[in-house]
């Protein structure tokens, strides 16, 4: 038992390729919409941002769509979200509404928090989302009190709880570590490695060692799995779900991702090359990948693809629209949700 | 119809920008993604990248232009299909505009000196901000303990903090700054520019994201006695580090019965910045003035910048420092002297008036100036001071005017519960009860978590036109 609680892949990333056919056409195609939808939905919302219709600040998601769209895919509905303040994708990906989530970008009152979370603080009960959180490292004791609530109710539930590569120094990670290991409780900790702590590479912030090591110390299995590829990253990040949900106690997954974007978007990135992002893009999209696969394995034709884009941006469109007419609170928004009556 | 390129927002308090250089040409390909042109925004240069797809028809702005404000168009692109003609009905058609709501607008509320935009659920139009006054040498010659100064440099915050701790850092190599983006990134908010080249990665060191872990590394490097400058990329992240500055840095001298000292600044942004919502737009002034063995520094101008940062590296105290993200783009003038320090523990008369006193730190001491200007206008001579230091707060010259006004109004963008403003009445009552005419009134911010939304968040905070109108009230004048 004990050794079946050590890390598993001793860092070594673990991709494969997996077979599309392995999965059903209309599972492939809702893995390729999903992951579309995030991303149109962020080159939107960068737009908006453009035009100050967004305000503050706004970290888009684009080039990490396969990490949230893989391990959703793994979740069940009485599940709990929470991550940090990269969290549109994880929104759409729960399954809430793109208007919603838009028209709080632009705070309007038909936004997820009525105008006054914003990019950052978003959250929906209905569909187990819990932020949206944009203190670094915060969301991670939140998951396990989230854990731990599935637990005592014995609801079968589980939390994925994802938190960046920059976040893993925060002391509070492993205060988190140590009571979800000690208490068994039923947490997936998804590293979101994107390389990059805002401005600071994982190599700069991060003694040597595998990320997903971290919890060894603690017994907690871990893994790092490709995150650039949705296929890899539900065939990978399975058994780590099927553990926790077998009431095994926590589990580390450190997804090697990438964002294309700056952290935020006043990041001009200048510590990253050109040459770098543009590979990454080349050769790595998460899109691109299954969108190859697709038509190569002879799932979908390029037609079939193409409406799929369509229906997308039409989703998308509608959004932004909802967003940009959806008023503006009430003046009275102020002073309400302060406090619960009582 | 060719689809207008905008100027965009490129960060959170961008209201204008150069447009340093386009990266295509007129006639050239665009496909979503591509860098069209390098945009400098108030804190980097950044590259602005295409959304739709097109023919760059035309380029409205050219190279170099500056001052190009936020969704001015810049260029036109054509669509698939289009031609040339598509332009000349464009420029027929004239400046529609972008497709958003104004009122949405990102980088609202940004710089004092200008004018307020009017959100519509607005209180009722606030007067035009003047411009920012300069710190030594404006109309009303304010304080007779104040010297003067025959020379100036036009300075921003932003570059009069970073120049303090240069010159820390010169003349004591035991001052060192450490904190999250502080060398290689220079700053999340460019206030480190330049220290890593000058003093090397030894003195200037970018932190892991843990500010528990660095201010407490910190503490315990002061009290081996080195002087540590630790930044906290805004102060909002300082909550995850509160034990150890109270705790440890405040605390550990009295315990230790005077031997161990802890000579360190904690610095950074504090306040509310521009729509960046609840948990990131704090004033933690109330907080930190509470503890007992913390000095509590808040400037407002760039000279109070300087000089009290080079004031508080060399305190032998634990000091926090709490700047604002909204000034740091602001310029003033700093007496140009070798080594201009000020004193902690001394406010500043900014203003001398006769009728009512108005007191803030930090950004409000720019809206009780345009404030003033209003009230003047109005027949009301508004004394202003500019406390600089919360802990230990100068009561002296606060009475002294209160003495002389007999009214007070304070103002600042926290909460109002056990605020400053509280304290500030509350010294009022004990030592100055005879000389009220009215009762002592704060501006504060809203009792609430910091909105998002553009137009609660201005409602949130304190704007001039609520500084004038407290002022009125405790003259006892009805209604403009």
């Amino acid at each position: 038992m004990a050794a079946s609680r050590r890390t598993r892949s001793g860092g070594k990333e673990e991709s494969g390729t997996p077979q599309a056919k392995r999965f059903e056409p209309d599972e492939l195609e809702h893995l390729y919409r999903s992951m579309l939808v995030i991303r149109r939905f962020e080159e939107k919302a960068g737009q908006l941002y453009g035009m100050g219709l967004i305000g503050g600040f706004c970290h888009l998601y684009i080039g990490q769509e396969a990490v949230v769209v893989g391990l959703q895919k793994l979740a069940r509905p009485g599940d709990s979200i929470v991550t940090s303040y990269r969290d549109h994708g994880h929104m759409l990906a729960a399954g809430m509404d793109p208007k919603g989530v838009m028209a709080e970008l632009t705070g309007r009152a038909g936004g997820y928090s009525r105008g006054k979370g914003g990019s950052m603080h978003m959250f929906s009960r209905e569909k187990g989302f819990f932020g949206g959180h944009g203190i670094v490292g915060a969301q991670v004791p939140v998951g396990t009190g989230l854990a731990f609530a599935h637990k005592y109710r014995e609801d079968g539930g589980i939390c994925m709880c994802y938190l960046g590569d920059g976040a893993v120094n925060q002391g509070q990670v492993y205060e988190s570590f140590n009571m979800a290991a000690l208490w068994g409780l039923p947490i997936v900790y998804i590293i979101e490695n994107n390389k990059y702590g805002m401005g600071t590479s994982v190599e700069r912030a991060s003694a040597p060692g595998d990320l997903c090591q971290r919890g060894a110390a603690y017994g907690i299995p871990g893994k790092s799995v490709n995150g650039m590829n949705v296929l890899d990253v539900i065939e990978h990040c399975a058994e780590a779900v099927e553990h926790v949900r077998a009431g095994k106690g926590p589990y580390l997954l450190d997804l090697k991702t990438y964002r294309y974007r700056g952290h935020s978007m006043s990041d001009p990135a200048k510590y990253r090359t050109k040459e770098e992002v543009s590979k990454m893009r080349s050769e790595s999209d998460p899109i691109d990948q299954l969108k190859t696969r697709l038509l190569d394995q002879g799932v979908f034709d390029e037609n079939h693809l193409k409406d799929i884009d369509k229906q997308v941006k039409g989703i998308i469109g509608e959004a932004a629209e909802f967003a940009q007419q959806s008023p503006e609170p009430d003046p009275s928004e102020l002073w309400t949700d302060v406090l619960v009556d009582a | 119809m060719p689809t207008q390129i905008l100027m965009p927002a490129l960060s959170p308090t961008m209201e204008e920008g150069t447009l340093a250089r386009w990266m295509k040409k007129e006639g050239d390909t665009i496909s979503a993604g591509d860098v069209i042109a390098e945009i400098e925004t108030d804190k980097a240069t950044m590259e602005f990248e295409a959304v739709d797809e097109g023919t760059l028809g035309k380029i409205l702005i050219p190279d170099g232009t500056e001052g190009v404000k936020v969704n001015q168009p810049i260029g036109l692109l054509l669509e698939e299909g289009e031609d040339e003609s598509a332009l000349e009905e464009a420029a027929k058609a004239g400046q529609s505009g972008g497709s958003g709501n104004e009122s949405g607008g990102g980088a609202s509320d940004g710089e004092a000196d200008s004018a307020p935009k009017t959100a519509p659920a607005a209180p009722k139009s606030g007067p035009a901000q003047p411009p920012v006054p300069s710190s030594g040498n404006h109309g009303a010659q304010p304080d007779a303990d104040e010297p003067t100064y025959d020379s100036f440099k036009r300075q921003t915050v932003r570059e009069a903090l970073r120049d303090a701790m240069a010159e820390e850092m010169r003349a004591d190599p035991d001052v060192f700054v450490m904190g999250e983006e502080v060398a290689q990134y220079e700053g999340a908010y460019k206030v480190t520019q330049g220290l890593l080249s000058e003093f090397g990665d030894k003195r200037v060191i970018d932190t892991p994201i843990t500010e528990m872990g660095f201010a407490g590394l910190g503490v315990g490097a002061a009290f081996a006695r080195l002087k540590p400058v630790v930044e906290f990329m805004t102060f909002n992240f300082s909550m995850q580090a509160l034990d150890q500055i109270i705790n440890s840095a405040a605390k550990t001298l009295y315990m230790a019965g005077g031997q161990m000292g802890c000579p360190m600044v904690f610095r950074g942004p504090n306040g509310a910045a521009a729509r960046v919502a609840a948990q990131h737009s704090q004033c933690y002034a109330s907080w930190y003035a509470h503890v007992p063995g913390l000095k509590v520094i808040s400037p407002w101008s760039a000279a109070d910048a300087k000089g009290l940062l080079k004031a508080a590296i060399r305190d032998p105290n634990p000091v926090v420092f709490l700047e604002h993200e909204i000034l740091y783009g602001q310029t003033f003038d700093v007496p140009d002297v070798e080594d201009f320090v000020l004193p902690i523990g001394k406010a500043k008369v900014e203003r001398v008036g006769s009728d009512v006193t108005l007191v803030a730190f930090s950004r409000m001491v720019g809206h009780c100036m345009a404030a003033a200007e209003t009230l003047a206008e109005q027949g009301i001579e508004a004394e202003v001071i500019n406390l600089r230091t919360l802990r230990p707060l100068d009561t002296a010259t606060l009475l002294k005017s209160v003495r002389k006004t007999n009214r007070v109004v304070t103002v600042e963008e926290g909460w109002p519960f056990a605020g400053i403003g509280a304290e500030i009445g509350q010294i009022c009552m004990e030592q100055a009860f005879d000389w009220l005419d009215a009762p002592v009134t704060r501006v504060t911010g809203a009792d609430v978590p910091m909105p998002y939304a553009a137009n609660l968040e201005k409602l949130a905070l304190p704007q001039p036109e609520h500084v004038v109108e407290a002022a009125r009230a405790v003259c006892y004048r009805s209604q403009a």
